[in-house]
């Protein structure tokens, strides 16, 4: 069968936020834009955030600027984070929301008119722009009519909307293409990407020089997950195949509130704006049990009575926060602590309640979709009784290494943006702090890809070989009658993932569950799906089992290593945080053989300018004492 | 619980299938689109049918369930009696590429034939002041979740393929009522809502507000309300002169 064939500048793979941000700014680059994306255009994960993008526009407090930012964002990835990431991410937010106002968002408005913005979890101000709990739809809508815009620019300037950027949706990468002649360096070059389309199962080539990953995260690895099915870590493990290196993959962000039952739609998100807009956790005893988990480092910083929490919400200039909204990371633990001491709700959760602390129209009117999930899912109306919640899989901080101010990763030409991408939220993101990590670094990828592009002086080629060693591979599933049935192998990865490198680890059933990967690993090699070419989910999965796998390996060795807890990494057999560990990244890459390997890389020290940011007793915390000896007696009174 | 329901789906590829008879475990909670999963993890791997976040935020498991149209995630069991047979087909508006999967390609192009929003020119991005009562009528345009069921159902285009150039459908009217109504948009588009995206067609029965899972009051809050803005720019005969002598013709007049 003959390969369908396209030329493009760059190609984005995923068209979620910061798949569709990237193919923007490549675009307004001059580039020919490919968006290649699994679902249908619009349909992306993105659609799914619900509580806001984090920007400090100072629109409701006017004490909030990037600096406070930054700050929220070290103190919330536990200063493992990149920072010159997370400074890119605070100074950049604020344009890149006020863009999307321009391109025709309509966000929620303040008294004077401005764009309004909510409190949320590790956010000192209220930061975060949103629309009621919908601000996904927002944007990716805002993002997918952006794209159609330029479209209807370039039919009236060349006669055809897709000229410089067209959508090849529903179409899965399942290989990066390469040059590797002598000419293209130690890690050849990006040559372009081979994959399958899922409509009629035939084989389609990129040949382009750029390759910008947007796929997003890994959380259908995990049982009880918020991610939809298109969460397979294709870009990490793309990357990695590619021979680019995954950075933090032992971070997982298990979000505190998931819902818990009906089963079937356990672990669907419970958005963070609950608690942001007033609602608390509660135990089965009725006790607020978030006051007795507020950990030393934010001691200072939170609310030690009800009282004084539920004054900040009117006060916030004479008040501390309610420990409701300590980072995720610290939830997710305390309700996991609580369910363990049998202080759990009937199903297996905790209680949050928002339905005695606002009127119900109130509620409706913040929590919209919360509402109707309820209402429609669980049979209930959460303006009259408490949810009941637990911690679901929800988000990956790890992702492939990139340079912080292009997305570029060490294979030249492969860029990476938003959730695939490593570095920006160290070992815990803040929510919120998604969102704008859509737009920030989607935007720098597209700029990033756009500049290497004009820098090339010829175009790589791919290497015939692996473009027939890609068809083969995909083929392979469809040829093996008889093979094992993906979807049991799928559900055995899943489980071993939830139980053995879930919220809690140790030892010895991390070492378990990588046992139980590579026996997986030999029946996935012989995954069979019968049927024809034409949408067959069977197919799609047993392709996408490889990509599951390789994160799950990544993800398990990092996590087998590091022997400390922080963020979204919690080892029962090394509770506390360990301040040599925080100057130490894990490098995941693949050797000769294929298997996944792991090196030690120290952190950069923190920029002087950045590090005077922070007061010296809080940095104590953190860093070990050769680390605040080299940094010398340079220490500023926040601001 | 835990009982076997009785299922009906359609298979089949392009325009050939038939319905297919299956029995299947069902558990407690669930909705349709959990037994279409079981259905595909234990007795027909390559069953084709899309979905994506499961919670009815992203529109990608619309169907027929006993012929009404539904989202496959939103469909709860406990609403069917354990006796019933459960018919499962695809939307009928879309021509099938496979099973429950079919091909929603007019919505993109209909999308497309929509000019973008068209702001006035000199606002910065940062500079836009709104308020929140006047965002409030578009917000609830842009609620849509693209499901699509809007347009699957909607009798002008349902049974009437010669219809479907001429007609954007409810959900894109809608977009323009969106656009219109958007604070800073300063487009004309009440005449092309009429002339090019085919309003005059919709004979406001109400059939996309019935089925829509956001509850957006389609007919009542973009449709009629656009047909009025039509009429009175084109039939009052104020207007009429008005524009006449003043020979106003591309753009409305800024409202912020």
């Amino acid at each position: 069968m003959d390969i369908e064939r396209h030329e493009y500048d760059v190609v984005v793979i995923g068209a979620g936020g910061a798949g569709l941000r990237a193919a923007i700014e490549a675009r307004q680059q001059g580039k020919r834009t490919a968006i290649v994306c699994k679902s249908l255009f619009g349909k992306a994960h993105t659609v799914m955030a619900e509580g806001g993008a984090a920007a400090a526009m100072g629109n409701v407090n006017p004490s909030d600027n990037w600096k406070v930012h930054f700050r929220d964002t070290m103190r919330g990835g536990k200063f493992l984070n990149n920072w010159r990431m997370a400074e890119l991410h605070a100074q950049e937010s604020p344009d890149r929301v006020w863009e999307l106002e321009a391109w025709g968002a309509l966000f929620d408005r303040t008294k004077d008119g401005k764009i309004s913005q909510r409190n949320f979890g590790g956010h000192e101000y209220p930061r975060l722009a949103h629309v009621g709990d919908r601000t996904g739809l927002e944007l990716i809508r805002t993002l997918q009519q952006r794209v159609v815009a330029l479209q209807q620019e370039d039919e009236k300037l060349h006669g055809d909307p897709e000229a410089y950027i067209k959508v090849f949706a529903e179409c899965t990468i399942t290989r990066l293409l390469k040059d590797d002649s002598p000419g293209h360096g130690p890690h050849g070059a990006i040559a372009g990407a081979f994959g399958y389309w899922r409509e009629n199962g035939r084989f389609i080539r990129f040949d382009a020089p750029a390759v910008v990953l947007a796929t997003g995260g890994i959380g259908k690895s995990y049982t009880v997950t918020s991610n939809s099915w298109e969460y397979t870590g294709d870009g990490h493990a793309l990357a990695l195949l590619a021979g680019a290196s995954l950075i933090n993959m032992e971070f997982i962000q298990f979000h505190p509130t998931g819902m818990v039952w009906p089963p079937s739609v356990r672990g669907i998100l419970v958005t963070e704006s609950v608690r942001g807009d007033g609602g608390v956790l509660r135990n089965s005893a009725g006790e607020r049990f978030m006051f007795n988990y507020i950990p030393d480092v934010f001691k200072d910083k939170y609310a030690t009575t009800e009282e004084e929490g539920d004054r900040w919400y009117t006060d916030q200039a004479n008040n501390r926060r309610p420990p409701e909204l300590l980072p995720r990371d610290e939830v997710a633990r305390a309700i996991n602590s609580e369910v363990k001491a049998g202080r759990g709700s009937p199903q297996g959760g905790v209680f949050l309640d928002v339905s005695t602390r606002l009127p119900a129209a109130e509620i409706v009117k913040r929590l919209p979709s919360m509402h109707h999930q309820f209402k429609e899912l669980a049979d209930v109306d959460i303006t009259k009784e408490p949810m009941q919640v637990g911690p679901t899989c929800h988000y990956i901080m790890g992702g492939v290494e990139v340079d912080p101010d292009t997305q570029a990763s060490s294979v030249p030409g492969l860029f990476a943006a938003g959730e695939v991408g490593g570095g920006l939220h160290g070992s815990n993101r803040l929510g919120g702090n998604s969102l704008s990590d859509l737009l920030v670094f989607g935007r720098r990828a597209g700029l990033g890809a756009a500049s290497y592009v004009d820098g090339l002086s010829d175009r790589p080629e791919a290497a015939a070989g692996d473009l027939r060693a890609a068809e083969a591979e995909a083929l392979a599933p469809l040829d093996r009658t008889g093979g094992e049935n993906p979807y049991t192998v799928h559900h055995e990865l899943q489980q071993s993932m939830n139980s053995l490198v879930g919220i809690i680890r140790k030892a010895e059933e991390i070492t378990e569950a990588l046992e139980v990967i590579e026996k997986l690993k030999h029946r996935a090699a012989n995954a069979g799906s019968p049927g024809t070419r034409i949408y067959n989910p069977g197919w799609h999965l047993a392709l996408d089992l490889r990509n599951m796998l390789l994160v799950s390996e990544c993800v398990a060795k990092a996590a087998l290593l590091r022997e400390e807890s922080r963020g979204g990494h919690t080892r029962d057999d090394y509770p506390g945080m360990s301040s040599d560990w925080r100057r130490k990244l894990l490098v995941c890459s693949l050797d000769d053989a294929g298997a996944v390997e792991i090196e030690e890389q120290v952190q950069l020290p923190l920029r002087p300018d950045l590090r005077d940011l922070f007061d010296l007793a809080e940095l104590e915390k953190y860093y070990t004492e050769a680390e605040l000896a080299e940094g010398g007696a340079t220490t500023v009174k926040e601001a | 619980m835990g009982y076997k329901a009785k299922f009906r789906v359609w298979r089949g590829e392009a325009g050939e299938g038939a319905l297919e008879d299956f029995v299947v475990e069902v558990n407690e909670g669930e909705v349709v689109l959990d037994v279409i999963h079981r259905l595909q993890a234990t007795q027909a791997p390559d069953l084709a049918v899309r979905w994506n976040c499961k919670a009815g935020k992203c529109g990608s498991c619309s169907m027929e369930i006993n012929g009404k149209p539904r989202l496959g995630c939103m469909a709860r069991m406990s609403t069917f009696t354990e006796e019933e047979t459960i018919t499962v087909t695809p939307m009928r508006t879309f021509p099938v590429i496979k099973d429950l999967v079919t091909d929603v390609s007019f919505n993109y192009e209909k999308a497309r034939e929509i000019p973008s929003f068209t702001p006035p020119k000199g606002v910065a991005p940062g500079e836009y002041r709104m308020q929140q009562v006047d965002v409030e009528r578009s917000q609830e345009f842009r609620k849509c979740i693209e499901c699509f069921m809007c347009n699957n159902v909607c009798h002008v285009i349902r049974d009437h393929e010669e219809n479907k150039q001429a007609f954007a459908g409810p959900r894109f009217l809608m977009r323009i009522a969106e656009l219109d109504m958007h604070p800073y948009d300063v487009e004309d588009r009440q005449n092309s809502a009429q002339d090019e995206h085919g309003l005059g067609y919709c004979n406001i029965t109400k059939c996309c507000t019935e089925v829509c899972p956001e509850h957006i009051k389609i007919t009542d809050n973009a449709l009629i309300p656009m047909k009025e803005r039509v009429v009175d720019r084109r039939y009052d005969p104020l207007v009429w002169l008005g524009n006449k002598i003043f020979r106003r013709t591309k753009e409305k007049t800024p409202k912020a």
